[in-house]
């Protein structure tokens, strides 16, 4: 735990008019600092969580000017260079000063269509993940805080939500709706809440029965408002936590479903999809184009998970550790 | 113990009867079953043939009849039959369960094995270079989508071997342990291995999270101030607590993936259910489709009961009821 900088200036022995007036600053400063301040500071002294947020800083950045890149290669994201871009049997050409990390099967440039491939991965990591944390807070809330017959429904739809894979739930639903961006944002938010909603539920059941909860209802306050003003402030950290930590397993479950074929359908690049075409090429020898996509896709999920794990540590330096799916 | 038993299996059941239920919405509110008769029918069908077969498959009738001939079926232990080879739906089951099972069952043993001792030593030398070293390689493979870890070893020593000459393991395909036991795991090495790694780092950081925890308790203490050597108050006394979290998590991620290892099974060309349960899904076979999820869903609500079970017999504060 760091101490206010005000323990260091009262060492000597009668307190000087200047180290009052330090005291006096300090203690104010002290006083300023809301648990939320504390938890950033915590966060910006950890050097690992800082390192990860200038990587996804990067890959947004990247996303962001996909364009760029293919302005500066001369490559669009959809272009086939079928001369350059294959070997004259119609395999992928390795890295070169022309194409950096190599053409796919197409002839198309891996290096453009990473870039472009992030916005997928960042846009569904970020949707999805923000659908799923809304319905959890609010199924977890509604079961925690009615309890009976409300919890009791909703501890089975849970259980029962629980009890399919979510991989083959999402692609049972993907293949019945049919392939789409959208699709798969809204099949991962709102079907992939289970587990979180679990949480907030027994965070709730819990802050339930505090007194404060208590005075607030002695005081005329219906349900939504306690839920929302009493219940919602207290679980905001372990579901702050578990947003960070979700970003990275929805952005696999993204990478996952496009991988077999279901998820954001082609030409759009994607990384789960080049990885999935690239399995068919990688024994001809066309190494680059199954590992940059993999690597992309690593490195993203590495830096949220290092991240997530910051963010925990600093909201709980206790360590949380049942908040681990 | 015999209530609890009762209690459980009677929600696990209502459970099981919802899953189905579910599954047979999702399929009847989408195109799928248009598409299956008109598949089944070929390409030059008239609309007659494609109504026919649509008919005696039962497609053309309300949800609710689709779904009591199901119900019918299955009390006497019958899954129905899949719309295109008409074969039986257990039989599909049960040759692709063998290969499900040899999957998961050696890739659990070689995780929870990894995963409990990476975790025990980063526990018990905190801050050590091996421990730093284990959580450090535990982030990384918990960050890896199992397909990139599955394929990056197929790149290596698969690809990278085969052009040196060396043909240690196949790309990909299953062999019966009864027609080759030696075939059988050379073809299971690497998925093995993706499995077991992938999973096995969510165990390093639960164990070493939860054996912190315990060996700051109390009866740690006394359990060294009696003079126990230090390996046995961390595996006896310290282990034993701090295995309860590891277990439930062991519990559901075996009962899930005996639902098959979708990724994994994919990868390898492994034919197990997973794999199946893709393939149906593609072809909307809902008689195939509703038999996987059955067997997932059944052995995810067997692996909740037993790891409940199991708490009694680890904590002996754990009343069942």
């Amino acid at each position: 735990m760091s101490l206010g900088s005000g323990d260091l200036i009262t060492v000597g022995g009668e307190p000087t008019p200047d180290t009052l007036v330090a005291e006096g600053l300090a203690a104010k400063k002290i006083e300023g600092r809301s648990p939320w301040r504390l938890a950033m500071a915590r966060l910006r002294r950890d050097h690992a969580s800082m390192i990860s947020l200038g990587v996804i800083i990067v890959i947004v950045l990247v996303a962001i000017f996909a364009p760029v890149f293919a302005a500066l290669t001369g490559h669009g994201v959809y272009q086939e260079f079928r001369a350059t871009g294959l070997t004259p049997e119609g395999l992928p050409v390795g890295p070169s000063g022309t194409f950096l990390l190599g053409t796919d099967d197409q002839g198309r440039d891996i290096l453009v269509r990473i870039a472009y491939g992030a916005r997928i991965s960042l846009v569904v990591g970020v949707l999805a993940t923000f659908l799923t944390v809304v319905v959890a807070a609010v199924v977890g809330l509604a079961a925690g805080y009615f309890g009976k017959t409300v919890d009791t429904l909703l501890a089975r739809l849970i259980d029962m939500l629980l009890a399919i894979p979510f991989l083959l739930f999402a692609i049972a639903l993907v293949s019945v709706i049919g392939p789409g961006l959208a699709v798969v944002i809204i099949v991962i938010g709102f079907f992939g809440w289970a587990s979180v909603a679990r949480i907030v539920r027994g965070q709730v059941l819990s802050i339930r029965e505090k007194e404060y909860v208590e005075a607030a209802r002695a005081l005329g306050a219906g349900p939504w408002r306690i839920m929302v003003v009493d219940i919602l402030p207290n679980v905001i950290a372990p579901i702050i936590v578990y947003t960070t930590l979700l970003i990275p397993l929805t952005i696999v479950t993204e990478a996952s479903l496009s991988f077999l074929g279901i998820g954001v359908p082609p030409p759009t690049a994607d990384w789960g999809q080049m990885i999935n075409e690239s399995s068919l090429y990688y024994t001809s020898g066309a190494w680059w184009f199954l590992l940059f996509p993999s690597l992309a896709l690593l490195i993203t999920t590495l830096a949220f998970n290092i991240f997530g794990d910051g963010v925990r540590d600093a909201l709980d330096p206790r360590g949380l550790d049942q908040l681990y799916v | 113990m015999a209530r609890f038993l009762i209690r459980r299996i009677v929600l696990g059941l209502v459970v099981l009867f919802l899953v189905t239920v579910v599954v047979f919405l999702i399929f009847y509110v989408g195109p799928g079953r248009a598409d299956v008769a008109r598949t089944l029918a070929g390409r030059e069908a008239t609309p007659q043939t494609v109504a026919l077969i649509a008919h005696r498959l039962l497609l053309d009738r309300p949800l609710i009849v689709q779904y009591g001939h199901f119900l019918s079926l299955l009390l006497h232990g019958n899954l129905g039959y899949d719309y295109y080879h008409d074969q039986s739906v257990n039989s599909i089951l049960k040759a692709a369960f063998p290969i499900t099972l040899s999957l998961v069952a050696g890739a659990a043993i070689l995780w929870i094995i990894i995963g409990v001792l990476t975790g025990v030593v980063s526990a018990v030398r905190s801050r050590s270079l091996l421990d730093r070293t284990f959580t450090g390689l535990a982030l990384l493979f918990y960050s890896m989508p199992t397909f990139v870890l599955g394929y990056l070893l197929l790149l290596i020593f698969y690809y990278e071997f085969s052009i040196h000459g060396i043909h240690a393991f196949p790309g990909s395909g299953y062999t019966p342990f009864a027609t080759s036991p030696f075939g059988w795991f050379r073809g299971l090495v690497l998925p093995w291995i993706t499995l077991a790694l992938v999973s096995a780092a969510a165990y390093t950081r639960l164990t070493r999270g939860s054996m912190l925890d315990v060996m700051g308790e109390d009866y740690i203490r006394t359990a060294r101030a009696k003079g126990l050597s230090e390996r046995r108050v961390i595996f006896r006394h310290g282990l034993r607590a701090a295995l309860t979290p590891v277990v439930t998590q062991f519990g559901i991620d075996v009962g899930i993936l005996f639902g098959g290892a979708i990724i994994t099974e994919q990868v390898f060309g492994l034919p197990g259910l997973g794999f199946t349960a893709v393939q149906a899904i593609e072809q909307q076979d809902l008689p195939v489709i509703i038999g996987v999820v059955l067997v997932v869903a059944t052995a995810v609500v067997v692996a909740n009961i037993v790891v409940d079970a199991f708490y009694a017999v680890l904590d002996p504060r754990v009343r069942l009821h």
